[in-house]
């Protein structure tokens, strides 16, 4: 996230961060982990403003890591967006072939802009899934940290 | 010639159930699930998704069962699938060095800041075969250790900042991205097209060509500035949301070669540099890839090109194993006129060289 830090903190650019914080955590999941918590909150109906379709999106790099972009090669991306009785359009955005998925998202991305739904949606479905991805990462961290050359500890043996 | 061909369809459909059979193998042994390849056969999918130019573990690990283990089987799969789907766009650049970093070393610096980080990696296994392996049982689980925010700068980024190094050609406007899949490739491609090729080309004619540059053809003096492994965040800029969307995270190995130096009248002396980038951990072809990014910049950088590694037509012509094996196997396909009327051809000039020197015929029989 730290390539798109907000420089400014309008409302508007504030609910985005917000949004797309709440996208990468969504995205991080598994769709079953999204649906049990969703269910959770009894969620509103909702119409589909666009079917869950598959596609590609073609991932590019950077020549030497900071230089001009170059094509990678693609991945596949699955993608929905609906609006909820009371107007709010959500959007979702995820890697894979998963339209289910990409559905879950957006109806969470819609309920977060709803004055009745955010706060529960926060609370109740992104907050604990965030734990959960923090978690997997976090051990992920503590199992690489222990991989690390302690040269230090070298140089002390030998002295 | 009709009869053939009849006769051709009913062996053609069995050939292919004989072969949906010898790809089961023996019913009495479990057959592989997706999830088994693409757990414990991690680094073959990664293969598949580099090569293949597609990022989805499922449907590499489809290939790999589809193909019986025929990589580049699956890889002509894979890329054959990509047609089927249309694309949304392209993501923003992805960020390597924000990379949560699941290996990271340097053979140029011992202390690098953030550490050099084995993660897990074949180096430094006796290459035994370990017949543990034969039985199964699980590992002991891996040791943990506390985690350190500390950032870890890519070394390159380490010595630019002391100007010792040539910085990263930078375009002006990212949007003029050439790609390979859209318009043919021609001749001199810029470096943009060039990594795009090297990232979808063959492991095996990478390794060769990196190491014909190793032992003199083209030699460029590399060193592995640094080797990193991890997961990259990526965004794509989404025209319907109005912003750039997280799509999750993608695995990637980077090799950033650092190479001879070069200088001029005018500009002081610094190395130079070679690119690596692959999906999932490929680190043979990332490294490999770099070594020949940085060959193909011959020419760029004033140095003789006589090498194969050098030759920027030669190397991206010859990269893709679904072209090369296509243009290879094609010689299977029936050829039955072609070789007819070249048979004819034949038997009328041995009949003319006969007709023309007796003696010589006599002599052969």
């Amino acid at each position: 996230m730290a390539m798109h830090a907000e420089t400014q903190n309008s409302p508007e650019q504030a609910a985005t961060a917000r949004r797309r914080a709440a996208m990468a955590v969504l995205a991080a999941s598994e769709t079953a982990a999204i649906g049990a918590r969703l269910d959770t909150l009894a969620p509103p109906a909702f119409t589909l403003l666009r079917e869950p379709e598959q596609g590609l999106v073609m991932l590019r790099g950077r020549i030497g890591g900071d230089g001009s972009a170059f094509n990678v090669g693609e991945a596949t991306v699955s993608r929905a967006a609906v609006r909820l009785a009371s107007g709010e359009v959500g959007f979702g955005y995820t890697l894979g072939r998963d339209r289910t998925k990409a559905k879950l998202i957006a109806l969470c991305d819609a309920l977060l802009q709803s004055a009745d739904y955010s706060a529960a949606v926060e609370t109740e479905v992104i907050a604990p899934l965030q734990t959960e991805v923090e978690a997997a990462r976090a051990e992920k961290a503590a199992r690489t940290a222990a991989t690390k050359v302690d040269f230090y500890t070298l140089v002390r043996g030998e002295g | 010639m009709y009869v053939a061909v009849k006769g051709g369809e009913r062996a053609i459909d069995n050939a292919h159930r004989l072969l949906a059979d010898a790809r089961r193998g023996n019913r009495d042994v479990p057959e592989l699930t997706l999830d088994q390849i693409s757990e414990q056969l991690a680094l073959g999918v990664d293969r598949v998704m580099s090569e293949g130019s597609l990022y989805d573990r499922e449907l590499a690990a489809l290939a790999i069962k589809q193909a019986r283990g025929d990589l580049i089987e699956a890889i002509f799969l894979v890329r054959a699938f990509r047609a089927t789907l249309p694309r949304f766009g392209s993501s923003e650049p992805v960020d390597t060095g924000a990379m949560a970093v699941r290996r990271r070393i340097s053979s140029t610096f011992k202390d690098i800041p953030g550490g050099q980080i084995l993660g897990p990696t074949f180096d430094y296994t006796h290459r035994l075969l370990d017949p543990q392996l034969a039985e199964s049982g699980d590992p002991a689980e891996p040791a943990t250790a506390e985690a350190s925010d500390a950032p870890t700068p890519r070394v390159t980024d380490i010595l630019r900042q002391d100007g010792l190094i040539e910085e990263s050609p930078v375009a002006e406007d990212d949007s003029a991205v050439g790609d390979l899949t859209r318009e043919p490739l021609n001749f001199p491609a810029g470096r943009d097209l060039r990594l795009q090729n090297l990232a979808r080309a063959d492991e095996g004619f990478l390794l060769a060509l990196g190491y014909s540059t190793q032992r003199g053809y083209g030699r460029n003096h590399p060193f592995a500035g640094e080797i990193r492994f991890g997961d990259v965040e990526v965004f794509f800029e989404a025209e319907d949301a109005g912003f750039a969307v997280p799509l999750g995270s993608v695995a990637l190995t980077e090799c950033q070669m650092v190479n001879q130096f070069k200088g001029s009248a005018t500009e002081a002396p610094r190395f130079t540099r070679g690119y690596g980038l692959a999906f999932g951990q490929s680190e043979r072809k990332a490294m490999s890839m770099a070594l020949v990014d940085r060959a193909l910049r011959a020419q760029e950088l004033g140095e003789d090109v006589k090498a194969p590694a050098q030759d920027e037509e030669f190397v991206l012509s010859h990269s893709d194993n679904v072209q090369a094996t296509g243009f290879v196997e094609h010689l299977k396909l029936p050829h039955y006129v072609d070789f007819q009327s070249e048979l004819g051809l034949l038997r009328k000039l041995r009949a003319e060289f006969n007709q023309d020197q007796p003696e010589l015929r006599e002599a052969a029989e």
